[in-house]
This record gives structure tokens, C-alpha cells and sequence, in this order.
């Protein structure tokens, strides 16, 4: 019997936009199990990216509970939460968000550096992450000097490196061409098979979509249909 | 990889600029701090304990208009006065050199009244022993290359000999040190006997006189008492401490002095402006990444602190090091120049002082404005920036 890991309950986000209050989240309830891989899609400004950095933590609920592992993270203070966020979740960005003046191993290092972790080990876990992307080669590289999809791996690999049960995904193929975005998936799709790791995913291509186990639908700060009336590519096979 | 290299990533993200903006913190501290240097020195603000005991009593209209010598038993006679002796402006130049300071004194009541010159006794008792001989201050010594035994002539722009020829030779027979680093420091002392006798118009004249309280009095009562004394009489006096003399001396350079500070401090402040907007421009570029570095569990005090680091390193070690150039070049100027800065040209702890706390200030001045703005954004907001 599957382990839930994420539970939201009534969760509403409001924003301020001038005098206007914009609701782009009404009401969500939803539970993803452990080793779960959901994609989520939906319209632009329907509000998946609102939703995963709630997930995350990077972001408060207007109203509703978000609990991951059981914990309330919607009521952890900004100090509490970051430290939540170092140990439990990997984020993976559209446009990969790694820092210009690091090579990619010090790109991978970076979320170790909130650990106590002495140097010798903190490598170790740079050199099985990169290995893990199969970008050991390019470690002493600099993004720029890397491709998309090679920056995307730096990415997966900065986002595993201390090891969370969680990553995030926000359009992680919306930059690559169809071939390099279909070995992120086969990346992705690994870890969650391989390694157990939860995953959820936004994104707008229903290709990739398609790697999940379940994908829910998101419009107008709703979810569309429970989820299991709509099911992704369980198993995760390129259409 | 620790959070150094990050820093030091972070630092040399655009090595040009930072290149630039060291050249520019270089610059500022090095023009700081010899403009410091010649603050102190043309304001003799560090006159030493002695000269702020002693007194000196000048003509009460003008410094150049010479005081009979008869005051000096006069002066000697009044209640509290311990000492008195006299010095007069000769107003010399060494070959086609500036203008320097030279005494004709009365030798022994001169160095009794003057104790921070330090003079061997071989060579005190030699300059006592010899009419026409002169003593040197050290820094004059070092610029002319003169040591003793030398027969150096020097051309009197206000006194002329008895032969009329206005040059003056003189044996030096001792160089001294002046421990107080003072007035005497940079002069050249030579006997008034010969120098009465040998001068052509206003024998039996001085142009000031020295003394010292025996303590049996304030200070400030001496002083109203000495003028007191010659009130009324053809040559009226003035009396202060020799420590007050020196500022109203240094006042004739006081105006070139402000000015020159004035225009360097000027340029001191826009080059801080433009280092102060460079490096809080490098800030506002890495809003972003801030936002990362939140998504990735750091806190806002840990980016605070990273960020403020980088703007110290940035600073500090270039600051520090361009005031070591500046001392040292103050010390270079100092030895070639000794006769025109006889207290010599340094920066004192307060000044260093000053400048570390200038250093701090453009630092953290540049730094903390943007970095507190980007971090009381929530990090959605940071994420979106561009």
C-alpha cells in the first residue's frame, strides 16, 4: 500500500494585483503518495506554478493545509522552511537557474554547502550526482560553456545531490528540442523508478506529460478531474 | 568548494569591472591617505608636549618686527618665568633651495629650554666651542647630504653682513634629532653672537623669545603677564604657547592646504560614488540568483552575509593596501623634502583609523541598500526578476 508524502487540504492563493485581490488557487485538496510521478498541466495562468512552489515551500497558502511527510510546512517560519527545502526538496527550473561564475561542480556542491558535510564527502556526492546525469566530463565546465540539455543535467544533478525524496519540476523541457527533452524525461523517469524519488511535474507538452504516472489538470485555480480519470503513460513510454 | 569560492566567484564574476573598481579603491585610499599626511603637516596638529609648555613671545604686530634684546632679563625677572632665551628668523636657503627654517640662538640656553634636541656631547661641546658653527636637525641633514665637518654656505633673504654680501657660511658640528618631532626638527641653529656682530642693521634685536613657567602659575596667567609687562612700551608683545605659534605659522600654508584638500577630497567623494554604484550595480545583477540560492535553502541571513563578505574583500584588502603605499610614499616625500616638512609626513592612528572606518562605510554603504531591498522580496518575486 502506497505512503502519501504530499497532502494538500482547501488550499486557496490570493494575490494582490493593485487593488484587485487575483484568487489563482481555489480550494485545492489533493494527495500525491510516496514515489508518485504526477505531471500537472493546464493553461497558461492557471496556476501550476503557484501550486508547486507551494509544494515546495517557496510560497504560502492564502488558506488550506500543505503537509509533506506529515509535517505542516505551510506553518514552518522562513528560517524553518529553508532548512526544510535543503533536506526534502530538489527544484528543477525551465531555465535551469545555475549560477554563471560556478562550473558545474560547484553548481552540483551548492545545496551541500548547507550541510555539515566535510569537503571530501561533499565531492564524493558531486562526482555520483554528475555521474548519475552522465555529465562527469564536463564537471570543471561553466554553463556557458555547456548545452541546454547539459545545463538541464547540471540541474537534475544539483537538485539530487543531498539526496531529497522530493523534485519539483517547472517546465524542465519547455527549453530543449525534442530529443535532448526526451533524455531529461528518461532522466527523470529514472530516478523516480530507480531511485524512488517523488516527482512533480509542470509542464505544457504532453509529450512529457506523458512520463508521469498521473497527471492532473489545473484551470482557473482548479484541478479539472481527480486524478485517476486522467491517467498520464504509466510505466513512462515515449509516444 | 565552500562558501569562499563563492564568494571569490562572485567577486570576480566580471573581472574587469572589479579590476577597475580595485584600481579606483587603490586610488582613493592611496589620495586619502597622503592627503592626511599633509593635513598633519600643515597643520602641526601633533606638535609634541614640550612646545604646548613653552612660551613664546613675539612682536605684538607682526612676527617679523624684532623685539629689543634687553626684554629677555625683563622677562626673566617676572614671578613664574623658570627660563627664557630668544631665537630670530634668518630667513636662509641652501643653494637654489626653498626657503627653510635657521635660529640664531644663544646655544646653551637655547638646547636647556629645548630638551627633545638630541644632541651627542662631543658635538654639543664642539658647536659650544666653535663661534661660527651651526647645528643641524636630521631631515635637513638627509636632504642636503650634509654631515659634519661640511662648510655650508646659505643666502639670507633678510640679512645682510656687515661686507655686505648676504651669504653665510657656517661648520656644521652636530646633527640632531628632535624627539618631539616638532618645530626644531627640520632647523638649522647657529651661534647669536656672531650673527649680531655679524650683521649689517638691526644689532642688538631678536625676533622672539622662548621661556618656561617653574609651575607656580597657570599657564595662561604667564602668558598675560609677559605682555602685560611690555604694555604700552614701542614694541608691544604677544605671548602663547609655542604649540599655538606653530598653528598660527602653519596658517600661512593653511589656505593652499585647504584648498588642495578641498579639490582632493572632492575628487576622494566621486570616485567613492562611482565605486559605491559599481558595486551595488554587481548586487542588484544577482537578484536572481539570490532567489536560486533561497530555493535551495539558503537563508536570507546566510545571502546577507555572503553578499556583505564579498563587498569587505572587495574593499578592505585593496583599502589597506593602498594606504601602505600612501605611508610609504609619504615617507619617500618625507626624506626628500625634510627641510620643507621638518615634522616629516605620517598618517597616525587616527587617520588609519579613519580610513578603515571609510572603507567600511563605502562597503557596506553599497552594498546593504540593494541587498536588504532584494531580500525582503518573498522568493517568487526574486525568481521573476530577470
Amino acid at each position: 500500500m502506497a505512503t502519501q508524502l504530499i497532502q494538500l487540504t482547501g488550499v486557496s492563493k490570493n494575490y494582490r494585483k493593485g487593488r484587485e485581490t487575483v484568487r489563482v488557487l481555489d480550494g485545492i485538496s489533493l494527495g500525491i503518495d510516496k514515489g508518485d510521478f504526477v505531471g500537472l498541466m493546464g493553461p497558461s495562468g492557471s496556476g501550476k506554478t503557484t501550486l508547486l512552489n507551494l509544494l515546495g515551500g517557496l510560497d504560502k497558502p492564502t488558506e488550506g493545509l500543505v503537509e509533506v511527510d506529515g509535517r505542516v510546512i505551510s506553518a514552518l517560519s522562513p528560517g524553518a522552511l529553508a532548512k526544510w527545502r535543503s533536506s526534502n526538496i530538489g527544484f528543477i527550473f525551465q531555465f535551469y537557474n545555475l549560477l554563471p561564475v560556478l562550473t558545474a561542480a560547484r553548481n552540483v556542491a551548492l545545496p551541500l554547502l548547507l550541510t555539515s558535510l566535510p569537503a571530501s564527502r561533499r565531492k564524493q556526492h558531486v562526482n555520483t550526482a554528475l555521474q548519475l546525469v552522465g555529465l562527469t566530463e564536463r564537471a570543471s565546465h561553466y554553463p556557458r560553456e555547456l548545452s541546454g540539455g547539459q545545463e538541464q543535467r547540471v540541474a537534475i544533478a544539483r537538485a539530487i545531490v543531498s539526496d531529497p525524496p522530493i523534485l519539483l519540476c517547472d517546465e524542465p523541457t519547455g527549453d530543449l528540442d525534442r530529443s535532448t527533452a526526451d533524455e531529461i524525461m528518461d532522466l527523470l523517469q529514472r530516478l523516480n523508478r530507480d531511485y524512488g524519488k517523488t516527482i512533480v511535474m509542470v509542464t505544457h507538452d504532453p509529450r512529457a506529460a506523458s512520463f508521469a504516472h498521473r497527471v492532473l489538470h489545473l484551470d482557473k485555480g482548479e484541478l479539472g478531474a481527480p486524478p485517476e480519470e486522467t491517467p498520464g503513460a504509466p510505466g513512462g513510454t515515449s509516444p | 568548494m565552500n562558501r569562499f569560492t563563492l564568494i571569490w566567484r562572485n567577486l570576480w564574476r566580471k573581472p574587469i569591472r572589479t579590476v577597475f573598481t580595485m584600481l579606483a579603491v587603490l586610488v582613493v585610499f592611496f589620495l586619502f591617505t597622503v592627503l592626511e599626511g599633509l593635513r598633519i603637516a600643515l597643520s602641526l596638529s601633533d606638535v609634541g608636549i614640550e612646545a604646548q609648555e613653552r612660551l613664546l613671545t613675539s612682536h605684538k604686530v607682526s612676527l617679523i618686527m624684532m623685539l629689543p634684546a634687553a626684554y629677555q632679563s625683563r622677562i626673566a625677572r617676572l614671578p613664574g618665568v623658570a627660563a627664557v632665551s630668544h631665537g630670530t628668523w634668518f630667513g636662509g636657503r641652501y643653494q637654489d633651495n626653498p626657503e627653510f627654517a635657521q635660529y640664531p640662538v644663544v646655544a646653551e640656553e637655547y638646547l636647556a629650554l629645548n630638551p627633545e634636541i638630541k644632541l651627542s656631547s662631543a658635538q654639543r661641546q664642539a658647536w659650544l666651542a666653535n663661534r661660527g658653527g651651526a647645528i643641524v636637525g636630521r631631515p635637513v641633514a638627509s636632504q642636503y647630504g650634509w654631515e659634519v665637518g661640511d662648510r655650508v654656505p646659505l643666502r639670507s633673504s633678510i640679512w645682510t653682513r656687515n661686507n655686505g654680501s648676504n651669504v653665510w657660511e657656517f661648520d656644521i658640528e652636530g646633527i640632531f634629532d628632535d624627539t618631539d618631532a616638532g618645530m626644531n626638527a627640520g632647523v638649522v641653529l647657529f651661534h647669536y653672537d656672531y650673527f649680531d656682530e655679524a650683521r649689517a642693521f638691526g644689532k642688538g634685536t631678536v625676533g622672539w623669545y622662548v621661556s618656561k613657567g617653574d609651575g607656580s602659575m597657570p599657564i595662561e596667567n604667564l602668558m598675560a603677564s609677559i605682555d602685560a609687562e611690555f604694555e604700552n612700551s614701542p614694541a608691544e608683545t604677544k605671548t602663547n604657547t609655542e604649540a599655538a605659534f606653530a598653528q598660527e605659522y602653519a596658517q600661512q600654508f593653511g589656505n593652499i592646504g585647504l584648498i588642495v584638500t578641498l579639490i582632493l577630497s572632492a575628487v576622494v567623494f566621486m570616485i567613492l560614488l562611482v565605486t559605491g554604484h559599481t558595486m551595488a550595480q554587481s548586487v542588484r545583477e544577482r537578484i536572481h540568483e539570490m532567489g536560486v540560492l533561497k530555493t535551495l535553502g539558503f537563508t536570507s541571513g546566510s545571502i546577507f552575509r555572503l553578499t556583505v563578505l564579498e563587498g569587505l574583500l572587495l574593499i578592505l584588502p585593496v583599502g589597506i593596501l593602498a594606504m601602505a603605499l600612501g605611508r610609504a610614499a609619504l615617507a619617500f616625500v618625507s626624506g626628500a623634502m625634510g627641510a620643507m616638512f621638518p615634522a616629516g609626513l605620517h598618517v597616525g592612528t587616527q587617520s588609519v583609523v579613519l580610513g578603515l572606518a571609510l572603507m567600511l562605510a563605502v562597503s557596506l554603504g553599497s552594498v546593504l541598500p540593494p541587498v536588504i531591498r532584494a531580500l525582503k522580496l518573498d522568493i517568487v518575486a526574486l525568481l521573476r526578476t530577470a
